[in-house]
């Protein structure tokens, strides 16, 4: 057994190419030679008819929209398309190939000659597409036996399903030069490659489903040789952080065989989940002869020009040029943006700002609680039963002051659980925040008159110590108040409790200072802005009545003086400081 | 000789046909001398002649992305030798593909 | 009795016109049908299965139609016989092979299909060379039929069941699939007509595929006329096969009912006459060009030079597709399964099932086109073969400048014996030699009987070939010959075959 080196040496002594073929399920409505339904999911063998099931005496016709895909692709991959081409059959034996042959292209792919730039670490790579081509699916087997895997199965079964659904193979070319980013290069490849395919809405792209399947071709030689190794080819690589293992778990195992002076051979190797190791896959014992020769069943592909430019004057914009509007649109940083590519949030947040939230809530509630969700569950975030529309809904909730952070949480924990829209699950939960003045107002006088020593440190300029207060109050509402509001009315009571214990005569100035503080504090955090007087000399008269207006307005029991100003109310404060925190913390 | 008989055996595994060992001695000798006939497709002089594949001159044929009814659950399975769970049973695969 | 024998000998177009006048009913021309295909189908073998139900329910819907007064087709009515090589859902689909024995279809070939609404009545499906590979049925898994003018003869092949149940006067109409000649060559040795039309005239949706940029479905009659009925009844564009031409169809019928070769230029082909040609048929061919010239054709020889190399690349292209097509063939869906006991892997099922189910001519054929498609003589071989196509295409179109039609003998000898050639496959390969030209280039081809070869009495078939889509010159050609020669002898060409065989022994007997 040969001992893997370590990544680090492995890259300090050899050169890495890579070469990356993707396997793509186009999302057409049907499949690629008949009208039989593409579905995910179905019941084994409901989606089948006697083309794709290759019952003797059926014939294939291509389906246009599958082509149409194909050029979308290759256009968008700077792709030249082809003036005519054609199918081949691809002939090896297998159970799920009903035909026994594939139809396929070989030698006349419909598009060749494109590329892609991705970007890793802020270096920028551009990846050589050799071809796209089309052709279609197998069946899938289940191996039915003791270990339940091909090896020591006792039969097999095969469902149809997938058989015939149109399958576009996109092949790069070796990529060299990538050192020891090589794995992360592969991983940025199939990544970009998977928001651009999304993007033209010719696929949904999703791994685990195998709609996007990956085969990585790795090679190493000697740093500096300026030669390329034999490459072997790992297949079996589903999802992006598998890729990136694939090829870094291949450049140390070969550099174990070559350390040992040994050749690496040519060969198809497996990617195992679980180890992160690839195994040796088929022998090539019997070199595969897959007799390719032009479909006879079906007619060359011809895509006039004025077609080809049709597509690609209807192609969408693409994820580079649409990152780099987003970001400035959403004011978002890079680390931001990478942030929410690697968890796939990018569509969703966009739908999230497109059904009305603030960018920047948005990235929160994706970024964290969402995610975290989906981690728990071992989902993606796309998968989730949440909605970016309930998303925003919940966030203008809370922007409304409806809900407080502890309740949206909650609300979004019921969405999840399939309670039904965010207002739904609001009146369901009964989680609707407490608004009615005179309940929290009751609640705050409670906590005052049963917390007197706390009371006594307010009054006192000790404004911090309000915080107890506040989880009194929010105890006694059982959470269903909104914090900053019950801190608010606490400090507005304390405040007024001062200003009427206060008389100009009485000398000292030490309420007034406390006052300042307390309502200092108020319009720092919260939605109003409280106006007093700045400077002491202000003070004897006038500012006690001004004081005293305000919060007679509000708490109808305190005596109303003349000719006061009203305080100035800024609907949109509080943003100090909230800004760059989630709203859960 | 135009084929060996191990060509010929080596042609019966890639055509998944388990021939016998008299077969494949008949066989050979029957191919060696059909190869051998077919070959004088090898004496025409077609340098810069395209080949046809086709007799049809059609290019561009389609069909639109429209649904048709998949066959009927009962026929699909009626006619397999084994079916178990709604689909085909088939011996156990040896290699992975 | 002698009602029901007069019931089978008319003719498709004259059946169809008494059942359309009320004269005989769809169900009584179909029992009498089966009812001669009971006398005389154990000498024949000609039919494979016999759905006497399904084709008395059909006929019963014509008469149903009828009687509702609802319009009729030109061929409503009228018994026909099926080559088993395409699916229908009521009866079983073999192919002549052991591999499908009893498999039943989900589906209708869009022949079948289009049979059906045109309210032909399907009486069976009829014996084949296995999977269409041979000339003399002798490679069917069920066994061989025998051919009416002498049961010690092969029909021809590989529709050798279709035109022996002609033949025989057990159908008027049947459908063959032309290959490499596989409907004229039947046809020619069972004396009927046999006609392939255009590549693509008539589609192939439901026909199993032997080589599928050859295969073409096409009718083998007793008459020209119905042949045109029948050619026109199952062609027209199918847009389930993407090889299926999307063009009017040729006037065919108006060609068959006033055939005229007045003024016509014919090419005879140099290159298809001469060493190995019987004397009886090359003796009956020349005597029949004459004649043309007689009806005011002008008649010159053309140079094909390429046609010598159509049998080589023929036998390239036609298994290299066969090769494939059949692959699908390996007991993991449908049809036989042999040696799954559990242990076996599915390869080996696969293989022990090809082995036991597939015979000798299909293996050989199988292994040939692999050999032929591997890497490193693809080039050599199916590469080259199709420049020779291009080439012998070239022929045609160079041919076709100078005249309307060529003309050939449909095949070198006339029916040879059964058991003569079955383990000869060259030999056997030599009875397509002058028709596989046309099945390389697509073109249109017909087969009419022309004489019996005087060394053996044996009918000698006259080949027409005309250019792509110009399926109407057959006609002209077949129905001037056809008629002049009826006119010669005072009877139709087939009924020299009545009573031959001793196919008609119970018959008499009983009168």
């Amino acid at each position: 057994m040969t001992v893997t080196v370590p990544y680090d040496l492995a890259v300090a002594r050899y050169e890495p190419v890579i070469g990356l073929e993707t396997h793509v399920e186009l999302g057409t409505l049907t499949k690629m030679f008949c009208g039989s339904p593409v579905t995910f999911g179905a019941e084994p063998n409901s989606a089948v008819c006697p083309v794709c099931l290759g019952l003797p005496g059926s014939l294939p016709v291509i389906n246009k929209t599958a082509i149409e895909y194909t050029i979308r692709i290759g256009l968008a991959l700077n792709c030249s398309i082809a003036t005519w081409c054609r199918f081949a059959r691809k002939n090896y034996f297998y159970p799920d190939m009903p035909k026994n042959f594939q139809i396929s292209q070989y030698d006349e792919p419909l598009c060749t000659d494109g590329f892609l730039n991705i970007e890793v670490d802020g270096q920028e790579f551009t990846i050589g597409i050799e071809r796209v081509h089309l052709e279609e699916d197998t069946g899938k087997s289940q191996h039915v036996g003791t270990t339940g895997r091909i090896h020591g199965a006792d039969y097999s079964l095969v469902d149809y399903n997938r058989a015939g659904i149109p399958l576009v193979e996109i092949v790069t070319r070796p990529v060299p030069g990538t050192g020891a980013l090589a794995p992360a290069v592969a991983k940025a490849y199939v990544s970009e490659l998977r928001d651009l395919l999304r993007s033209l809405a010719v696929s949904d792209v999703r791994m685990e489903q195998g709609s996007l399947r990956c085969d990585v071709n790795t090679s190493i030689a000697p740093a500096g040789s300026g030669e390329w190794g034999t490459r072997t080819e790992t297949k079996n690589v589903n999802s992006l952080r598998s890729v990136e293992r694939a090829v870094r778990s291949e450049i140390e195992r070969q550099a174990g065989v070559l350390d040992e002076g040994g050749r690496v051979i040519q060969e198809t190797r497996h990617f195992h989940e679980e180890t992160g190791k690839t195994t040796s896959g088929r022998s090539k014992e019997e070199a595969q002869d897959y007799r390719y020769f032009p479909e006879p069943d079906l007619v060359p592909v011809a895509p006039s020009r004025e077609w080809v430019q049709e597509i690609r004057a209807a192609l969408p914009e693409l994820p580079a040029a649409r990152r780099v509007r987003l970001q400035a649109e959403w004011g978002l940083s890079d680390l931001d943006m990478t942030a929410l590519r690697n968890v796939d949030a990018l569509d969703l947040v966009a739908e999230t700002v497109a059904a009305g939230a603030a960018p920047d809530q948005a990235r929160n509630w994706w970024l964290t609680e969402l995610s975290r969700h989906a981690n728990d569950t071992g989902a993606e975030l796309a998968d989730l039963a949440i909605t970016a529309e309930d998303v925003a809904a919940v966030i203008a909730l809370v922007a409304a002051g409806q809900l407080n952070n502890k309740l949206a949480r909650q609300v979004v924990d019921g969405v999840l659980a399939g309670e039904g829209s965010p207002a739904e699950v609001v009146a369901a939960r009964g989680l609707a925040v407490v608004t009615d003045t005179s309940v929290l107002s009751a609640a705050v006088d409670d906590a005052i008159a049963a917390n007197p020593d706390i009371a006594a440190k307010i009054a006192d300029g000790k404004v911090a110590a309000a915080g107890a207060l506040v989880g009194a109050v929010m105890k006694a509402t059982k959470g269903q108040a909104d914090a900053a509001s019950v801190r608010q009315l606490i400090l507005e009571r304390c405040a007024a409790n001062l200003a009427a214990a206060w008389s100009p005569a009485g000398g000292t100035s030490r309420p007034l200072t406390t006052l300042r503080r307390i309502l200092s504090d108020l319009s720092a955090v919260c939605r109003r802005t409280y106006v007093f007087p700045q400077s002491k000399r202000d003070l004897p008269a006038v500012e006690s009545a001004k004081v005293a207006q305000f919060f007679t307005e509000r708490y109808p029991d305190f005596g109303v003086p003349r000719r006061c100003r009203s305080p100035t109310v800024v609907t949109s404060g509080c943003k100090t400081q909230r800004r760059g925190r989630s709203p859960l913390e | 000789m135009s084929i060996t008989r191990d060509e010929v055996a080596h042609l019966a595994k890639l055509s998944r046909l388990a021939l016998t060992e008299d077969e494949l001695d008949h066989f050979a000798g029957q191919l060696d001398v059909i190869i051998g006939a077919v070959a004088r497709v090898q004496e025409v002089a077609a340098a810069g002649i395209p080949p046809t594949t086709h007799a049809a001159n059609l290019e561009n044929v389609y069909r639109d992305d429209v649904i048709a009814p998949p066959l009927d659950a009962d026929l699909v399975l009626s006619q397999a030798p084994a079916a178990q769970a709604a689909r085909f049973r088939v011996p156990r695969i040896l290699t992975e593909e | 009795m002698a009602a029901a024998d007069e019931l089978t000998t008319m003719t498709a177009a004259e059946m169809a016109a008494a059942v359309a006048a009320g004269e005989v009913s769809a169900v009584e021309l179909t029992r009498a049908h089966l009812d001669r295909i009971e006398l005389t189908d154990v000498k024949v073998r000609a039919f494979l299965h016999v759905g006497a139900e399904p084709a008395l329910a059909a006929a019963r819907s014509v008469d149903e139609r009828r009687a509702a007064g609802r319009p009729l087709g030109p061929l409503a009515g009228v018994p026909l016989a099926l080559k088993d090589v395409f699916t229908t859902t009521d009866m079983p689909t073999t192919c002549g092979s052991k591999i499908l024995a009893g498999w039943q279809p989900p589906y209708d070939a869009t022949l079948t299909r289009r049979l059906r609404d045109a309210g032909v009545v399907i009486l069976g499906k009829t014996n084949m060379d296995e999977f269409a590979m041979g000339s003399s049925t002798e490679n069917s898994a069920f066994g061989p039929s025998r051919n009416p003018w002498d049961l010690n003869l092969v029909p021809g092949g590989s529709s050798g069941g279709s035109a022996a149940a002609v033949a025989a006067y057990q159908a008027p109409l049947a459908i063959g699939t032309d290959t490499g000649g596989s409907i004229r060559q039947p046809g020619a040795v069972c004396g009927i007509v046999g006609v392939k039309p255009t590549y693509g005239g008539s589609s192939r949706f439901g026909l199993v595929a032997f080589a599928s940029s050859l295969d073409t479905p096409g009718p083998l009659t007793r008459t020209v006329l119905d042949a045109a009925l029948l050619h026109e009844a199952i062609s027209g564009h199918d847009p389930n096969d993407s090889t299926s031409l999307d063009a009017p169809v040729p006037p065919v019928v108006a060609a068959a009912r006033n055939p005229d070769v007045a003024g016509l230029r014919v090419g005879v082909v140099a290159e298809l006459s001469g060493d190995g040609y019987a004397p009886g048929v090359l003796t009956r061919f020349n005597e029949t060009v004459e004649l043309l010239e007689t009806l005011g054709a002008k008649v010159t020889e053309v140079s094909c030079p390429h046609f010598t190399y159509a049998l080589p690349a023929y036998y390239l292209i036609a298994p290299s597709e066969c090769s494939s097509n059949l692959a699908r063939f390996d007991a993991m869906r449908y049809g036989l399964r042999i040696g799954d006991d559990g242990v076996a892997s599915a390869e080996e099922v696969m293989s022990l099932t090809r082995a036991t189910g597939f015979g000798a001519e299909v293996k050989r054929r199988i292994m040939l086109g692999t050999y032929a498609l591997s890497s490193g003589y693809y080039d050599a071989y199916y590469g080259k073969a199709q420049q020779v196509r291009t080439l012998i295409i070239r022929d045609f179109e160079a041919a076709f400048e100078q005249v309307d039609v060529l003309v050939s003998p449909t095949t070198p000898t006339t029916a040879f014996p059964i058991g003569e050639r079955a383990d000869d496959p060259m030999a056997m390969y030599l009875a397509d030699l002058c028709t596989i030209p046309s099945d390389l280039a697509g073109n249109a081809a017909i087969s009419v009987p022309c004489g019996l070869a005087p060394e053996n009495g044996l009918p000698v078939g006259f080949q027409v070939m005309a250019p792509v889509l110009a399926d109407d010159r057959l006609y002209r050609v077949a129905g001037a010959v056809e008629a002049a020669l009826d006119a010669r002898r005072g009877a139709s060409f087939l009924a020299q075959a009545r009573g031959l065989a001793g196919l008609d022994e119970t018959a008499e007997a009983g009168r």
